[in-house]
């Protein structure tokens, strides 16, 4: 046996390689678009170039002619199926294949299917269709004009583009804190639209089979159950008969959560052809109708006492969704956990008002790692707080410092209800401000001001909650927000741990089985875990929300305990001894008092499936199973600090370093939470900097490619500079709480907050992502263009 | 048209269309699926392979442009005595998360090690800046390039 | 995923057989050398040739050498060679400079000089980098070879003056001492097109203290033939001070005609226009005098 020394992994919790490297640094990933059946047919979606105007006729004749098309579906031919509209995951309906009229440019209209996808491509310009223009409804303020085209008259009864009214706090109070406040700054400011923009795009490989009634899809899927039953309440198949297998999946970011009429469209043309349909959508259909983010045109105010106490805030905001409502957010929450605006400071009230419109874009509204819209919230109060900050002459840093939630409040209750579970806020500011040498940079900043040279420092610390959550208040069309787990351990003491969240480059299979290391000793190289296939693992509602820790990672905790409880009666059998006689250590159950009596997990597990005699009632082999209903979301933290440098002359904005403090509770393996922190960093920088769909008078998408949305590269990064501090989550069986969107969430405001503070001596208080060079020169013009708006 | 092609060190002769594209030839046509696509514009760099010991995005050559010519590609990385030092160094410094970009970022680094054996932050992050990472951030890929900067394969391992 | 229409394919073994093959395929066939503008334009079917002629095996026109006073870059130059090149950054950093920014390493490595410029795209950077220069298109056709100063080549957006039987084979830079160039572009990324750039050539007299002669590019600014031939004469002839080549980048701005776009709008690229205008004067007589590289 080898000695810990010795080994390259941990048995349990530290940083270890990632065990599915093996696979894709040879090549060996397996993608949906690798998938490749016998007689596989090939779809190919056509899609509306108008954003509004009603279909006049559709003439197919010309694709069902050419040779090697198998099939061409309609929104007509769905109609017949029942299948033309799907549900949302916001209780509304959207349309798989357009029948009455189309709402957004690259609107799926029709589907061909060919015996490979350059004739099914062919075959999409032979599709004739016929529309009639109509008034496009493109800026969410005029949404609700009274001459404004209703978008969604397929709605019987509807007259106007108003989705729902949401509000949460206490607006008196709030009222009340406001009107005796001795400062009060006003902002508007807006959360452009943005694409998660993985770099694989959407698709599916759809298989039915008609002996067996089986349909089987292999499906870019962050959450494979949910997709699952919601397959099969669409298409009225039996859920049993569907499985949905989720292989790799190259990055998701919440693109993967919702369910494209794409895929609905390859599971039909399955149906129709009795072959199996692959189709995978390119990137211009990826940008064009697959779900946005954000879009959120937010009235910011915030109070505060002249010697800087900050009291209370307060937002309204019209809530853009695009055409159909279909972002992804528990029930209850219309406007997702954005609520949560009361950021991490101790306010006395606090109050948001949400109006969500129907606009002709592609819908969406909530997806890409924004954590239900904490990214909104996080963005609205570390503007307003550094907005403040100048207002009253205070450092930005400072100023959060005297006013940010003490570790003696927690668990603290926010003003819209939120319990924070635990945290210490002033150490991490302390620390990331420490680690950029902040009172330096400052005396630099000072010095550049004097000779002309625009250099900026930008705060912002974010509060996340994540983990939804616990059931009794949070599903997603009815399906509670629990996962489960299942653990089975062989006689020769390997185990296979099955879970319901699916990775897309998080690295499920090396830190869940580290979980099991650390509470059962066995080293995580015999830890197999399987999951992304809906027959082999338990239902849950999969990785989004940065979930998969706090909810699965539970899961697995708990099922791994099980088995640890279950080892220590048949350890006790082995000994002769009462189970309570027996102590734990990693990887062994021995006698109190007497170490050298002792068995190991897997020499228990042998056990488990031998003949030895059990006590009464005790049933064999160790396995377990679970399903974890999480207590309470969990808060993880952090304060990131950005520094950039601007050219007064052109506008360009060279981030200079970047500082990120994160504090996510335990760390089951640091190397992995230093990588999911970098990759949200750099989020942050393509959205506060680059990252923009504007859409032009007509509805036409302006970011429909990676020629026109731009993603950072290596070159706009920087090498980040991390830190961390450990605060325990008290709830999660261990002390974790999740990090996948931290960064994401908090970055954009420190970027931003660097930009305006650059821009101070021009007299600039805000502007608006993305900061493209145009958009800063216009700024400092004093002359700022709206972003969501084509440039004219 | 019929086209020849040798792709790590294997020949094969194939029938295609004159349209049809690097990207598909090699993933569709002779299976070798760890060469990636993922934007058409040659943009995003996922399917960066080498042509005749050059990187190139083959969403935009045709199959017929590599007809008599060399073609390396993720599944040619590996040696007989061992991973590529770029595989291990990707491994070692996680320099990957959902794996998409890999191929063609290691593809990249190999030749940039091949070229500037001992390249500085600056010089790697130029050889990527044409091929989009969304995430790692890009940090732990640079760390991967100079781990194998650090560790170059030993004359065995290289000799082929 | 974005797949071109159906077309027939031909690889030309020298520039004559390519001739050939154009004469052969008519003004339905293209030439394609890196491919990387024309095939993602027939990817999204903007563009549908019936036959593609190769010449990437046309390794006659990848040279880059001095011929008499000339530097001599053939069209199959790849961008990588040129930016690699020991000889091109002896004579005209201005073109380093602007291969440096032109998309990405990965994108150099196929993508071709001759390409570029006859793809004319109002955003692509050689044009503007050879304008500034005064180079010469040396084009091929079946009834020989004729030259075009570069200043003429292009005849409005996407358009050049060479013809359906024709192709670009080089491009010949004159060279003169006592001069010094520089490329200035501002991008929102690395690898995007130009929002707006601005290339300069600067001769100055032994002093160094006056401009004998000039040549200033502007890319994506809607500048005809992509120079800004009014700056030139202003200063030309004028003393090599800070103050002549603002007064240049004014003069500039004010004759160039932008489009607004997702990059920028009007009065924003014409600022650039001249803020890189002033730069890239800056710059280049200060190469000019050797005072940096």
């Amino acid at each position: 046996m080898t000695t810990t020394e010795e080994r390259a992994n941990p048995i349990g919790f530290g940083r270890m390689t990632r065990k599915e490297d093996a696979r894709f640094v040879r090549g060996r990933g397996n993608y949906v678009d690798d998938v490749r059946l016998p007689g596989m047919l090939y779809g190919a979606v056509l899609r509306s170039p108008y954003a509004h105007a009603r279909i006049v006729s559709i003439d197919t004749s010309g694709a069902e002619a050419h040779p090697k098309v198998r099939a061409v579906v309609t929104g007509q031919t769905l109609e017949g199926l029942n299948l033309a509209w799907m549900p949302t995951l916001s209780h509304d309906v959207q349309a798989v294949l357009a029948t009455d009229k189309v709402r957004f440019q690259g609107q799926e209209v029709a589907f061909v299917v060919a015996e490979d996808r350059y004739a099914a491509r062919d075959a999409l310009e032979l599709i004739d269709v016929e529309y009639e223009p109509l008034p496009v409804v493109v800026d969410a303020l005029r949404a609700l004009d009274p001459d404004a085209a209703v978008i969604r008259d397929d709605v019987e009864g509807r007259t106007d583009n108003r989705i729902f009214d949401w509000e949460a706090g206490d607006a008196a109070r709030t009222d009340e804190v406001f009107a005796g406040a001795e400062v009060v700054v006003t902002q508007d400011m807006l959360y452009p639209r943005v694409h998660p923009a993985p770099l694989e795009t959407c698709g599916a490989v759809a298989d039915f089979d008609k002996v067996t009634g089986k349909l089987t899809i292999w499906t870019t899927t962050q959450a494979p159950h949910a997709h699952r039953t919601i397959y099969a309440m669409v298409a009225g198949l039996p859920e049993h008969k569907i499985r949905v297998i989720s292989p790799d999946i190259g990055g998701g970011f919440g693109n993967k959560v919702g369910i494209y009429p794409g895929y609905v469209c390859a599971v039909v043309g399955s149906i129709l052809t009795g072959k199996p349909v692959k189709w995978v959508e390119d990137r211009s259909e990826n940008l064009m109708s697959t779900s946005f983010a954000r879009d959120y045109h937010m009235h910011g105010e915030i109070a505060a006492t002249r010697d800087g106490k900050i009291l209370g805030v307060r937002v309204k905001v019209i809530a853009d969704h695009g055409a159909f409502n279909s972002t992804a957010q528990p029930t209850k929450f219309p406007a997702g956990f954005f609520h949560v605006f009361t950021g991490s400071y101790d306010l006395a009230a606090a109050h948001c008002e949400v109006t969500g419109v129907y606009t002709n874009k592609a819908p969406g509204g909530v997806a890409y790692a924004c954590s239900f819209r904490i990214t909104e919230a996080v963005y609205l109060v570390e503007r307003m707080v550094d907005m403040l900050a100048a207002e009253l002459g205070r450092d930005a840093g400072e100023l959060r410092l005297a006013n940010l939630l003490r570790p003696e409040q927690f668990p603290y209750t926010c003003a819209t209800g939120w319990e924070y579970d635990s945290g210490d806020y002033p150490r991490a500011l302390e620390k990331a401000m420490e680690i950029a040498g902040y009172a330096e940079l400052r005396a630099e900043q000072a010095a550049k001001r004097e000779r002309g040279e625009l250099m900026g420092i930008g705060i912002s610390f974010f509060t996340e909650a994540v983990g939804a959550g616990p059931r009794k208040h949070m599903d997603i069309l009815g399906l509670g927000m629990a996962d489960g787990a299942e653990l089975r351990v062989h006689p020769t003491g390997k185990a296979v741990l099955r879970i319901s969240v699916q990775t897309q480059g998080q690295g499920h299979e090396t830190t869940f089985a580290q979980i099991v290391a650390e509470e059962l000793g066995i080293p995580p190289e015999d830890v197999d875990v399987v999951h992304g296939d809906t027959d082999q693992t338990p239902f849950g509602l999969g990785t989004y929300g940065s979930r998969s820790t706090p909810v699965s990672g539970a899961a697995t905790a708990v099922v791994a305990r099980r088995v640890r409880d279950r080892a220590r009666i048949v350890a006790s059998a082995m000994l002769e001894v009462a189970p309570e006689d027996l102590e734990w250590e990693k990887g062994r159950w021995f006698v109190a008092g007497d170490p050298g009596q002792g068995r190991t997990i897997q020499e228990i597990a042998l056990a488990a499936h031998s003949s030895l005699e059990l006590p009464e009632g005790v049933e064999g082999h160790l396995d377990a199973t679970c399903v974890y209903n999480p207590p309470n979301l969990t808060f993880p933290f952090g304060a990131y600090i950005c520094v950039v440098d601007v050219d007064p002359g052109t506008g360009q904005v060279k981030v200079r370093r970047f500082i990120a403090v994160d504090d996510c509770g335990v760390r089951i393996n640091p190397m992995i939470v230093e990588g999911q922190v970098h990759g949200g960093l750099a989020d942050g920088v393509g959205m506060a900097l680059m990252q923009g769909i504007a859409f032009d008078e007509d509805g036409n998408c302006l970011g429909a490619s990676f020629m026109d949305y731009l993603l950072p590269t290596s070159l706009e990064c920087p090498s980040w500079e991390l830190g961390e501090t450990v605060t325990p989550s008290p709830h999660h069986p261990l002390g974790a709480k999740g990090v996948g969107e931290s960064a994401t969430v908090g970055s954009p405001p420190a970027v931003v907050n660097a930009v305006i503070d650059a821009l101070a001596p021009f007299g600039v208080r805000h502007a608006d992502m993305p900061l493209t060079p145009a958009n800063v020169w216009r700024t400092i013009q004093g002359r700022p263009f709206r972003t969501d708006l084509a440039i004219s | 048209m019929k086209i020849t092609v040798t792709v790590n060190g294997q020949e094969y002769t194939s029938e295609v269309e004159p349209r049809l594209l690097l990207v598909h030839y090699l993933r569709d046509q002779l299976g070798l699926t760890g060469t990636h696509w993922g934007c058409d514009t040659s943009n995003c760099g996922a399917c960066v392979v080498w042509m005749d010991d050059t990187p190139v995005k083959s969403c935009t050559v045709l199959a017929a442009m590599a007809d008599g010519r060399t073609v390396r590609t993720v599944e040619g990385l590996e040696r007989e005595s061992g991973l590529d030092p770029v595989q291990q160094g990707f491994t070692n410094c996680h320099g990957l998360q959902c794996g998409f970009c890999t191929p063609g970022m290691m593809l990249t680094s190999r030749w940039l090690l091949d070229h500037v054996p001992d390249p500085s932050e600056e010089q790697i992050r130029e050889a990527i800046s044409g091929q989009i990472c969304r995430c790692t951030g890009y940090e732990n890929i640079v760390r991967s390039v100079r781990w194998a900067a650090e560790h170059p394969a030993t004359e065995e391992a290289t000799a082929q | 995923m974005q797949v071109p229409a159906q077309f027939d394919y031909a690889r030309a073994t020298s520039v004559a057989d390519a001739l050939a093959l154009l004469a052969r395929y008519g003004p339905e066939s293209r030439v394609v050398a890196g491919g990387h503008s024309l095939i993602p334009m027939m990817k999204l079917r903007l563009a549908q040739p019936e036959v593609l002629i190769d010449i990437n095996d046309l390794t006659e026109l990848a040279r880059i050498t001095l011929e008499g006073t000339d530097l001599v870059i053939g069209a199959m130059t790849r961008h990588a060679e040129l930016l690699d090149s020991a000889l091109v950054r002896e004579h005209f950093q201005i073109l380093g400079d602007a291969e440096r920014v032109i998309a990405d390493p990965i994108v150099r490595n196929r993508g071709t000089v001759g390409g570029s410029l006859c793809q004319a795209d109002p955003s692509e950077d050689l044009s503007a980098a050879f304008g500034a220069l005064r180079a010469t298109a040396v084009i091929q056709g079946p009834e020989g070879t004729r030259t075009v100063p570069i200043r003429e080549f292009h005849t409005g957006p996407y358009e050049t003056v060479v013809g359906p039987g024709e192709i670009l084979v080089e491009v010949r830079v004159p060279i003169r001492p006592g001069g010094g160039s520089s490329y200035q572009k501002v991008e929102r990324r690395a690898g995007d097109w130009a929002v707006a750039a601005a290339g300069a050539a600067v001769w100055l007299d032994d002093s160094g203290s006056t401009v004998t002669e000039v040549g200033i590019g502007l890319t994506a600014v809607g500048s005809a033939h992509f120079v800004a031939s009014a700056a030139e004469d202003f200063l030309r002839g004028a003393p090599a001070t800070d103050e002549s080549f603002a007064q240049a980048g004014r003069i500039a701005a004010e004759n160039c005609h932008p489009n607004a776009d997702q990059r920028g709008p009007v009065d924003y690229k014409r600022h650039l226009a001249g803020e890189l205008t002033t730069r890239a004067l800056s710059r280049a007589a200060a190469r000019a005098r050797g005072q940096e590289g």
